[in-house]
């Protein structure tokens, strides 16, 4: 469960000024289910799942994250929350094993329980020929698995992901997102951020669109398109997006 | 703060830096071969190079001197002198090094001698050239030796005894033990070299672990664990710490080694005393100058706190960089802050004073100096021992507080 309450982060920078990355932004994202965060290129959306994720501190609002506040208890929260971005890599000189075991024994597993975990996420994901190479050797879509490894290794309650699949082939892109389908099916709690409709329309139970760092609409993709009077979801993202004027 | 997590991070952050051939190279192998590569290789030259020069017989010119040609004879006569015609533009040709120095015997100066008196004799070289300062003192040696045998006959003629001219001797004896003077041959730069291989040997882990980890994209993947940011960073600057320590350890094997093995290469290749002699010391032929033990082990604890404070420094500068590449361009000038209170601390003359113990660095290359040459002045130990830890307290302190800025951390 994600509860977010009017959550604001605000950036200084010494060019631009202050920045509002995310703005008063208010959802709810349910176990079971896939909430969708749809936006443009500095949208907010990384800095809004950062935030969920504790890399971040809000300027203001909260935010729970498995029931767990993000500005008091981080720790706790990061406890119960797998994050996947195009941003999380993997140390290249371990293996992938040493890897996933590394993040087990950070998440305070005891190592007997690591190694049953990997070796059933290994042969889920279907690991074992690359699990003792090293990542720096890898191709995209052993890294791609190496990380989602990672991010379950601690089985937790919410799963984030930032916009998966940039860069990956279609093939790996599809292999992502039956991986997302299945940790919903698992009964945990997601949230997908991306800028690409088709993505949202395969996976999403429930749409936000943020734009400028504001959540401008929100609602299951028939609804939106319903209210928008489009079928096709790039006209309903430019309609709700032009409606709130360019930043 | 929770132990099991530290050393978690610690152990993965050791695995990952032992597989990294730059921080292999910065913390084992360079401080292992310097030593050796300065001693063997640096020092045979230079000692080589010293010999020759003593052995070479220097190339002598003769202005005027028409009108004494006993003092020109016996010059030419001399053997460790080689006589050469005088060119006309002799002073170029000491520049040039054709002539090591020109002697002038002033006109009627063989005369003047017969008579009592004669006029001042001169004596021309390069100072500072090495050979050239070696041809002129030779021709002193001759003109010191002429003086003398006058100054006898002169008593002999008048059937005085020598001694109403030289009514006593004296001689110049060392009373350092061997290893002192080791002291203060050696004490200079091996403080001097751990303080500088102590930074190297921080430096490559500092940078690896933290622009090299953000320029990566692990530096994320590592926030995303639950472990704590304090954690996170003694863990990472433990790993630091180990780098610059594990420079210095390299360090000291190897001079150990080098002085056993090399101690007795360097004797039998009659080195040892060359290069005593080159420093201008008359070492009893055949001691090696040594460390002294007792202050090596003083000079590794007085160098325990700055080898934290380099590691926490240097964790602290490259944490701000965005990438490998940014953090070298950070940390390669504080190399020469920390090189130059090394080299400071190098030269002779400068003495520690109350003022002088506060400052980071110069304070522990001077008591180190002190230390390896057998002075142990407690109160300044004390100083600065206490000074440097509070030095690095401070450094650490500010490693974990910019570990948790997330405008250092997520800088764009
Ligand atoms: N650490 C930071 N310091 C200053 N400004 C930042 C920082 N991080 C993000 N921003 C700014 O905040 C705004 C939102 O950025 P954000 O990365 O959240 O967008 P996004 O929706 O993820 O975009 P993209 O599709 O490009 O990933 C942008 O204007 C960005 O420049
Ligand atoms: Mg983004």
């Amino acid at each position: 469960m994600i509860e977010v309450h009017q959550l604001t982060k605000i950036f200084q920078d010494r060019k631009r000024g202050a920045i509002r990355a995310v703005d008063g932004v208010s959802f709810r994202a349910a176990p079971g289910r896939i909430y969708g965060l749809l936006g443009a290129n500095g949208a907010g959306k990384t800095t809004t799942l950062r935030l969920l994720a504790t890399l971040l501190r809000p300027t203001a609002g909260t935010a729970t994250v498995a029931g767990f506040d993000v500005a008091r208890e981080p720790e706790k929260v990061r406890a119960h929350v797998g994050f996947l971005a195009a941003s999380t890599a993997l140390y290249g000189r371990l293996t992938a094993r040493e890897m996933i075991t590394y993040f087990g024994a950070l998440n305070g597993l005891a190592p007997a329980e690591i190694k049953a975990r990997l070796r059933r996420i290994a042969a889920e994901l279907d690991m074992d020929e690359f699990l003792d190479r090293r990542c720096d050797q890898f191709s995209t879509g052993m890294k791609q698995k190496t990380s989602i490894a990672r991010t379950l290794i601690h089985d937790p309650a919410v799963m984030i992901f930032d916009e998966p699949t940039l860069g990956l082939d279609v093939m790996t892109a599809r292999a992502i997102v039956r991986f997302v389908r299945e940790c919903r099916d698992r009964g945990k709690t997601v949230i997908y951020s991306t800028h690409v409709m088709s993505e949202v329309e395969k996976l999403c139970d429930t749409v936000g669109v943020i734009h400028g760092g504001r959540l401008c609409a929100e609602g299951t993709v028939a609804e939106l398109r319903a209210k928008h009077g489009e079928q096709d979801l790039e006209e309903v993202f430019v309609k709700i997006v032009g409606a709130e004027g360019s930043p | 703060m929770n132990w099991s997590n530290i050393v978690t991070v610690y152990r993965k952050e050791l695995k990952d830096s032992l597989r990294d051939r730059r921080t292999l190279l910065s913390t084992i192998i360079i401080p292992t071969l310097v030593i050796p590569l300065l001693t063997l290789g640096l020092g045979k030259v230079m000692a080589t190079i010293v010999t020759r020069a003593q052995e070479e017989i220097p190339t002598i010119a003769i202005l005027g001197g028409a009108d004494s040609p006993g003092v020109a004879a016996a010059l030419r006569r001399a053997p460790k002198l080689r006589i050469v015609p005088a060119p006309a533009d002799w002073r170029r040709a000491i520049s040039d090094k054709q002539l090591r120095a020109a002697v002038e015997l002033p006109a009627g100066f063989e005369a003047g001698l017969r008579a009592g008196a004669a006029p001042a004799v001169h004596v021309y070289h390069y100072s500072g050239e090495l050979k050239s300062d070696l041809g002129a003192r030779a021709v002193e040696r001759f003109l010191t030796d002429l003086r003398e045998q006058t100054v006898a006959q002169r008593l002999a003629e008048r059937g005085l005894a020598p001694t109403l001219a030289r009514p006593f001797e004296f001689a110049r004896e060392n009373v350092a033990p061997p290893e002192k003077v080791g002291g203060n041959l050696f004490g200079g730069i091996v403080p001097y070299l751990i303080i500088i291989l102590c930074f190297s040997g921080a430096m490559y882990p500092a940078m690896d672990l933290t622009a090299g980890e953000k320029e990566r994209g692990t530096m994320e993947t590592l926030l995303c664990s639950p472990v704590a940011r304090v954690d996170l960073v003694l863990g990472k600057f433990l790993m630091v710490l180990t780098g610059s320590l594990a420079a210095m350890a390299c360090l000291l094997l190897s001079m150990g080694l080098t002085a056993a093995v090399g101690g007795t290469l360097l004797l039998s290749g009659g080195a040892g005393k060359a290069a005593a002699a080159a420093a201008g010391r008359t070492a009893a032929a055949g001691a090696m100058p040594m460390i002294d033990p007792l202050g090596l082990v003083g000079v590794l604890a007085m160098v325990l706190p700055v080898a934290v404070m380099f590691a926490a420094a240097a964790f602290t500068i490259s944490l701000f960089a965005k990438s490998y590449k940014e953090a070298q361009s950070y940390l390669a000038p504080m190399m020469i802050v920390v090189i130059m209170p090394a080299v400071v601390g190098m030269l002779p003359g400068i003495d520690l004073n109350v003022r002088l113990a506060l400052v980071p660095l110069l304070n522990v290359s001077l008591v180190c100096k002190e230390m390896l040459s057998g002075v142990w002045h407690w109160n300044y130990l004390a100083l600065i021992f206490g000074s440097s830890c509070l030095y690095a307290a401070g450094a650490l302190g500010l490693a974990v507080k910019m570990f948790q800025r997330e405008d250092v951390m997520f800088r764009t």
